[in-house]
């Protein structure tokens, strides 16, 4: 193959399989160790640039691709399952890896996201993404971010070959219940995911111990909503465990989307964008802000996360005799708590408090989210305790819907 | 009133030696006006007779300075003085404050700056120069502040190996592969017109776009128009937001397809089989696969027949298992081969393995001295053991030295308690006794006669009790390890 020509035909399977690889949400780029170019090698790690945003407002990171979207899996919420009537498309490893590499030159990307429908049988599968990821780290001395999709049912070596050459790790649970993985991934065994996940969170924290390097950023998982009946409870009960159990580094959300080539079983509607957005900020939550999914679930009602108010004010709301909270004296957990103040104002505040008494000027000078946070919190010439008892007070703080849905 | 100018752009020394002249002189920033348009030399003050002492600012206050000091803001040299002279002028920690208005004005600025130098790093886009012999990158990007030098080192890090240029309005950076230099500023026309790549970047960016999620606002706030010019991918987005609702309406309106074609059975059989169904297969995959500590020849895989009833389990391949890429040939294989036959075993019918299938080594001069396999480094190949035990299906297992015993286990036991036969978690049974390096090992020969005679006997034994012992797994494995 020519180094740096680019024909027509690999264009078009770049396409297809950039099309194919749309649908997994994580695509982040950060985490990996502080690694810079010698001077024969290519590329250097930061932290997690995004060089461009799609019109979805999503970034583009890495080169996210599948080495084929031919596959043998029936996944019914999956374009790319073997009963869907798309275009098909393989590259070559080396294909992979000139195209990594140039456009790497360029500047348009951290590096490689490589993912693979299932060809031939799992380890035959894992075989060729590591062997992209071997070609483009030994062979080719590239340095920039490496991202593998796992396949759980491969054996257990290869998963340990591939944290040697990757910068992260990751397998998608997809479905937050057994019940419904049985349903709509047929093929997919739920025990293989658990154990191949932690083999990955032993082999990292080994690694660790033992300074070594194995998949360095960690790994993650995507979790789809709105493909089945699982409610925001049961998908944060398994991100909650996920966290604990596996030491994930990041759970990702993906807002069920319509695709060409739908199955019958997945009847297609517009895809909950806002119900994402509010399970990130709970998971947010979860992870920085000291809450519990008990809490958390407290602010909505019947399983279900409110869509109308973040989690965080969803709580407070059902909260009030906890709040106002004084910012010239309360503890940081406590302001943590305060909706509209996220973790950088907190720290803010602690700081300026100790030379200034803080008045809601200063406070706005160190938040945006003031307008939230006002009937909540107390400061130098400001009480809200009137506020606080209005029982308009939700409406008056709900944010008119937003271009989030365009259906 | 003093009137102070500064060359246009970041000027930090000009900035720094009025500064301290001025705090010298005692000048209070309502004394003072600003400007950088540089038409001046340097600045409007009379030579210092002697050179002004240095100020003694705080480190982070230092830095914020030289952050700020590259804003395009015409004020940014006045806000910045009124800040030093609060910070000498008893307000020492005022940066600590980030309510106070000032602080406040500048921190926006600061950031301004990072956002610049973040954004410069994200979106400016290399065209390979056709001109060029050799492979040689040129960019051309537009920065909102004076960036250049702040934001070039980035690309020293990751682009080394090349030869590039950064074109810019405000200045140009070149690389030659050893130096770093800065040059004047450039045009648009300087850089190359077009890339052979940029297609199949347009059209990667166009496929990784899901319609059915636009939200072109949250697009902009990240990816402001301002640097759509330069982007080669950009010209793509009105085509996608005018089209995207359209592209999603058809999708919903489409029938659900009927699966296609008919279940490729044949094709999921043959995925569903085992992989590895010998140990040549196993072997195959073991030599294939790279060590998790780099610096072995090899893999050294076990040896022995696929029927053996006795498997027997080492540390690592040593120096010269490495080289020969089989186990237990070295000093302690041939030791090992010795006592075997003394207790009536043959070494052709026992399978021998390692917990650790690559030599791990430290060099000391010219020689490659052995270096013991970590708990983690057992742990990743214990795979392969696995594997080895389940096609053999063996009567016994035999764990020699510690490392065997904790591939076996998961625990490390002192070999002294665990000596004799043993039940093994994984469900085989076995029996546990010393490496035989550690015969080798010992230093007084009395000693090293007795410990040779006691590993023959415990070989005597294995072979007792393998006599009429059942195959394979004996228990269901635990759960846990
Ligand atoms: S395994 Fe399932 S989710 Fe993955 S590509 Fe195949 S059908 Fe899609």
């Amino acid at each position: 193959m020519n180094h740096e020509l680019m024909d027509e035909r690999l264009a078009r399977k770049l396409c297809i399989l950039a099309d194919a690889a749309k649908y997994d949400a994580s695509c982040a780029s950060s985490g990996a160790p502080k690694r810079a170019a010698d001077a024969q090698g290519l590329g250097s790690t930061a932290h997690g640039i995004c060089h461009a945003y799609t019109p979805d407002g999503r970034c583009v990171s890495l080169l996210k691709i599948l080495l084929t979207n031919y596959c043998l899996y029936d996944c019914a919420y999956c374009v790319n399952r073997r009963s869907s009537n798309v275009r098909r498309a393989r590259f070559s490893v080396e294909e992979v890896v000139e195209l990594t590499i140039a456009f790497y030159k360029r500047n348009y990307i951290e590096g490689l996201f490589l993912s693979s429908g299932i060809i031939r049988s799992p380890d035959h599968t894992m075989e060729q993404l590591i062997q992209v990821a071997r070609t483009l780290r030994r062979d080719r001395g590239f340095r920039g971010y490496i991202h593998l999709k796992t396949i759980p049912d491969a054996s257990p070596w290869l998963i340990e070959q591939a944290g040697l050459w990757a910068d992260r790790l990751s397998i998608n649970i997809e479905l937050s219940t057994e019940a419904s993985l049985r349903k709509l991934a047929p093929d997919k065994n739920s025990a293989a995911i658990d154990a191949a996940m932690s083999q990955i969170r032993d082999r990292i924290s080994e690694a660790k111990a033992e300074r070594r390097s194995f998949s360095p950023a960690g790994q993650s998982t995507q979790v789809i909503i709105g493909a089945d009946e699982a409610t925001d409870e049961a998908v944060l009960r398994r991100t909650g465990r996920l966290y604990d159990e596996f030491g994930l580094k990041r759970v990702y959300y993906s807002a069920f989307s319509p695709i060409p080539a739908a199955s019958a079983q997945l009847p297609l509607k517009a895809p909950p964008l806002t119900r994402e957005n509010r399970l990130y900020q709970a998971d947010w939550l979860l992870r920085f802000y000291g809450f519990s999914v008990d809490e958390i679930m407290a602010g909505g009602a019947d399983g279900m996360l409110d869509l109308e108010v973040d989690p965080k004010l969803a709580w407070a709301l059902k909260n009030r005799h906890r709040f106002p909270v004084d910012v010239n004296r309360a503890d940081r957990e406590m302001l943590l708590r305060v909706p509209g103040l996220g973790k950088r104002a907190v720290d803010k505040i602690i700081q300026a408090r100790r030379h200034r008494t803080l008045s809601l000027d200063d406070l706005a000078r160190l938040t945006t989210g003031l307008k939230r946070g006002r009937p909540f919190l107390v400061a130098a010439g400001h009480r809200p305790t009137r506020l606080l008892d209005r029982l308009d007070l939700r409406q008056s703080l709900v944010e008119p819907a937003r271009q989030l849905r365009l259906l | 009133m003093r009137r102070v100018v500064l060359n246009e752009g970041a000027d930090l020394e000009g900035f720094r030696t009025a500064a301290r002249r001025l705090v010298a002189e005692g000048v209070p920033p309502e004394e003072t006006v600003w400007s950088s348009d540089g038409a001046l030399p340097l600045f409007g003050l009379a030579p210092a007779a002697e050179p002004v002492s240095p100020l003694r600012l705080p480190r982070a206050a230092a830095e914020h300075i030289e952050t700020v000091v590259r804003h395009r803001d015409s004020e940014r040299f006045a806000l910045l003085y009124q800040f030093v002279w609060r910070v000498l002028h008893g307000e020492r920690r005022l940066l600590e404050v980030p309510s106070d208005p000032l602080v406040h004005r500048l921190e926006r600025m600061a950031r301004s700056v990072r956002r610049d130098i973040h954004k410069m790093h994200a979106f400016l886009r290399f065209r390979r120069d056709e001109e060029a012999t050799d492979e040689r990158f040129v960019a051309w990007f537009e920065p909102e502040h004076f960036i250049l030098e702040a934001a070039a080192p980035f690309f020293v890090e990751r682009f080394r190996a090349l030869r590039w240029a950064i074109l810019t309005p405000l200045g140009s950076a070149h690389w030659d592969g050893v130096a770093l230099t800065f040059g004047p500023a450039a045009d648009r026309s300087q850089a190359p017109g077009k890339d052979a790549w940029e297609d199949s970047w347009r059209g990667y960016y166009e496929s990784v776009f899901n319609p059915a999620r636009i939200n072109a606002r949250a697009m902009r706030a990240e990816m402001p128009k301002k640097y759509w010019r330069n982007l080669p991918e950009a010209t793509a987005i009105p085509h996608l937001v005018r089209t995207a609702r359209s592209r999603v309406t058809e999708m919903l309106e489409q029938e659900a397809t009927m699966p296609a074609k008919r279940k490729p059975e044949a094709a999921l059989d043959a995925m569903r089989a085992p992989a590895i169904t010998s140990l040549k297969q196993l072997n195959k995959l073991l030599m294939a696969s790279d060590p998790l500590v780099p610096g072995a020849t090899q893999a050294v895989p076990g040896e022995g027949p696929e029927d053996a009833e006795i498997v027997f389990v080492g540390e690592q391949p040593g120096d010269q298992e490495d080289r020969q890429g089989r186990p237990f040939v070295g000093p302690a294989g041939q030791l090992f081969d010795r006592a075997l036959a003394e207790a009536g075993l043959n070494r052709e019918e026992v399978y021998v393995t390692n917990a650790v299938k690559h030599f791990k080594f430290e060099m000391r001069g010219k020689r490659r001295i052995h270096q013991k396999p970590t708990a983690g480094e057992v742990k990743h190949y214990r795979w392969w053991l696995e594997k080895e035990l389940e096609l053999i299906k063996p009567k016994l297992v035999v764990a020699l030295g510690g490392t065997a015993v904790l591939a076996m286990t998961g625990k490390s036991i002192p070999i002294i308690r665990a000596r004799g036969f043993a039940r093994f978690p994984d469900g085989y049974d076995g029996y546990i006794t010393v490496h035989p390096s550690y015969l080798l090992r010992l230093p007084d020969e009395a000693a090293k006669a007795a410990a040779y005679r006691q590993f023959v006997s415990d070989l005597e034994a294995i072979r007792t009790i393998a006599a009429d012992h059942p195959r394979g797994r004996v228990r269901a494995p635990a759960a846990a390890e």
